[in-house]
């Protein structure tokens, strides 16, 4: 009785979308046969002609092999670093001979990445370098000093209260009054920007972390001698790190979510990417298809992340998914 | 002992002056920078005339008033659409909540299905989206389709009859009593019932005054020339913005309610069956009313989270207060002060909402605290 229901009600709410999407749509590149079958058939062809600028952005078209080759190379490093036999000190120095070989794969067009490269390196990067300044925060936040306490404390509750959309433009407007000897390039500020905004989440999640860990370890550290910060590095902070693993690749994945708010402060990610498709007069009424196709993507980017963060949940917990 | 004590304190004392000292020359900083650049500084421009008009706002909006008012109009209409995604997120993820645990699988799967598609799409994305759906599919100006009940959908938005005057007050006074009723219900007992029976008794004869002649006390959308003229106009941005943080957020206030509704525990089900109520009287009256309770912090979680979300409305073209901010900050180049209106908002807006949910949780059944 439930599948016939369900599938009833699926068949009666699809059929319009299938017939539109489907049977009656252009798939050839052909900006007369897409107007004449607009607005009872879709337009794919506009998928057809614009997914080299979707991907890959404003680079030329002589380039697009590196840049593909980059995103492989990025999946490739992604994929090894997720089983849990990869997590040594070794995984490290793979990162960075992984960053070393992207800088020398993309060569003079290192400046004008963009597309699908530029989403996943500012997800990578953004929450690399959160996690990095995650730790000091956390540290801070449990530490017994009441101004460090409270000044971590005063950024985390600022920075979570906040929309995203409002660090972007704080990291735009205002850095450059802030640092401006620095000269930070458009695209770094945005990374701080993400940087920052993530590190406050991640802090809480190491918080939370931290707080399960029994007392009586602290305490048996302390008799063998270890101080506060050795205590963390040795005992506490891994077993943090551990225990919240699916929490914090979830907020991986909300930071790739995330990343598409750049288009605002301009800068060619994905999103953005297809902006600079649809900029093109002839193909702007099919902006539904480029955005059903960019939905696409981002969910097979953030679905076998979701997928992965259940299984890390089931392997080190045994609870259910 | 003393010898640590001193240690520490000096430590301390170090580093709060290092602290002290790097806020001192950003701030010093910040000053040379605003003084090189020709900047303002200071919330005097508030009062100075803002030159722009917002495409929609609650009240009218003239280009002579000034950037406070503006920001204004900008925040009533953030409100304005947080509170019609936070109304369908939640009645839209208590559906789909409770279909993720219903006996038969194919509404399990389903529900989950809408869920994990929901969830794994950026929210950006999904505004987009929809604001193409709107725009590209629904019919042109010049040919609303009429939907019954005197409303039309065009291009232009989707226009409701508006209530003027007495009808607008039925309505507010059927606003209010639905609202005593269900403060009653959360209450319980404590709410005499004689205030409840006056309150649907005014309330309906209000009603009864205003449909009675609906043509003097109705502003009916009406096709005049290439347009419609009159009504209440939803705009297109208006409901993109409020359509898909309602689906956004309904797919997250789901897996809240699901998560309330399987803490609950077992026995109450097998009670139930005892007693021989059926799946739907014993969600209705013994698992949803416990389940309430847990499910009441995390759903302030998601209702912060959907507000934070109005601020996207810069991503569609709704005038919300984030977009009327940029303005600001375009036309005057001062981005800290109107960075810091925008913050001093919603950290405010927050405050706000989680304070009035942890008292709401006082009245939730089953909570030891009495109203």
């Amino acid at each position: 009785m439930g599948w016939t229901a369900v599938a009833a009600a699926l068949l009666w709410a699809l059929e319009p979308v299938a017939a539109w999407a489907l049977a009656h749509a252009v798939w050839t590149p052909d900006p007369a046969a897409c107007a004449a079958a607009a607005p009872a058939g879709a337009c794919w062809g506009f998928v057809a002609h614009a997914y080299p600028t979707i991907l890959f952005g404003t680079l030329p078209p002589g380039a697009h092999g590196r840049a593909a080759l980059g995103v492989a190379l990025l999946f490739g490093l992604t994929g090894i670093s997720m089983h849990p036999r990869a997590w040594r000190a070794a995984l490290l120095l793979l990162w960075a001979g992984g960053a070393a070989a992207l800088t020398v794969i993309l060569g003079p067009y290192s400046t004008q990445v963009g597309g699908l490269l530029l989403t996943m390196c500012l997800t990578l990067v953004g929450c690399a370098s959160g996690f990095l300044l995650a730790i000091p925060l956390v540290v801070g936040r449990m530490a017994a000093n009441p101004l460090a306490h409270r000044a971590c404390r005063l950024y985390v509750e600022l920075v979570r209260g906040l929309p995203m959309v409002t660090v972007l433009f704080a990291a735009s407007y205002v850095l450059p009054l802030l640092l401006p000897a620095l000269a930070m390039t458009p695209l770094a500020r945005v990374t701080l920007a993400v940087a920052l905004f993530e590190a406050a989440y991640f802090s809480e999640v190491l918080r939370a972390g931290l707080q399960t860990i029994p007392r009586g370890q602290m305490e048996a550290a302390a008799t063998l001698g270890l101080s506060y910060l050795q205590t963390l590095r040795v005992v506490s902070l891994p077993q943090a790190i551990r225990k919240m693993l699916p929490a914090l690749v979830n907020n991986v994945i909300g930071a790739l979510k995330a990343t598409s708010l750049v288009v605002i402060v301009g800068l060619q990610d994905l999103n953005g990417a297809l902006q600079l498709a649809l900029g093109d007069a002839g193909w702007r009424p099919y902006a539904l298809e480029g955005y059903l196709f960019l939905g696409l993507l981002y969910f097979m980017l953030c679905y076998p992340l979701s997928r992965y963060a259940r299984w890390l949940e089931r392997r080190f917990q045994g609870g259910p998914s | 002992m003393r010898h640590r004590l001193t240690r520490h304190g000096a430590a301390r004392l170090l580093g709060g002056l290092v602290l002290v000292g790097a806020l001192v020359l950003m701030v010093l900083g910040v000053r040379e920078q605003l003084r090189i650049r020709r900047i303002a500084s200071g919330f005097a421009f508030l009062s100075e005339p803002a030159g722009f008009t917002l495409s929609e706002t609650l009240l009218p909006l003239d280009l002579k008033d000034s950037y406070a008012q503006a920001l204004l109009a900008g925040l009533g209409n953030s409100m304005r659409v947080a509170l019609a995604a936070c109304v369908l997120a939640t009645l839209l993820g208590l559906v789909v909540g409770l279909g993720r645990t219903a006996a038969a699988p194919a509404w399990r799967r389903a529900c989950g299905a809408y869920v994990e598609t929901i969830r794994n799409l950026p929210v950006v994305l999904q505004l987009m989206l929809w604001y193409a759906l709107l725009i590209g599919a629904a019919p042109p100006l010049e040919a609303p389709r009429a939907l019954g009940a005197g409303m039309y959908l065009s291009k232009g938005g989707l226009a409701l009859p508006a209530p003027i005057g007495p009808a607008a007050l039925a309505l507010g006074g059927l606003g209010l009593a639905g609202m005593l009723l269900a403060l009653a219900w959360l209450r319980r007992a404590s709410a005499p019932r004689s205030t409840v029976a006056l309150a649907c008794v005014s309330a309906a004869v209000l009603a009864v005054l205003a449909w009675s002649v609906p043509g003097a006390y109705w502003s009916l959308p009406t096709p005049r020339g290439l347009s419609l003229a009159g009504g209440w106009v939803l705009s297109p941005e208006f409901l993109a913005l409020a359509l898909g943080l309602g689906m956004y957020g309904s797919s997250y206030i789901a897996e809240v309610i699901r998560a309330a509704v399987q803490a609950v525990p077992r026995g109450q089900w097998e009670a139930c069956a005892a007693l021989g109520l059926n799946r739907v009287a014993c969600l209705r009256r013994v698992i949803l009313p416990q389940a309430v309770r847990s499910a009441l912090p995390p759903l302030t979680g998601q209702y912060l989270n959907l507000m934070k979300n109005s601020s996207l409305g810069v991503v569609v073209g709704y005038p919300d207060l984030v977009g009327v901010a940029n303005t600001a900050m375009n036309q005057t180049g001062q981005a800290i002060e109107c960075i810091a209106i925008i913050m001093v908002v919603f950290l405010g807006l927050n405050l706000l909402v989680a304070r009035t949910m942890t008292r709401s949780e006082r009245w939730a059944p089953g909570s030891a605290a009495l109203p």
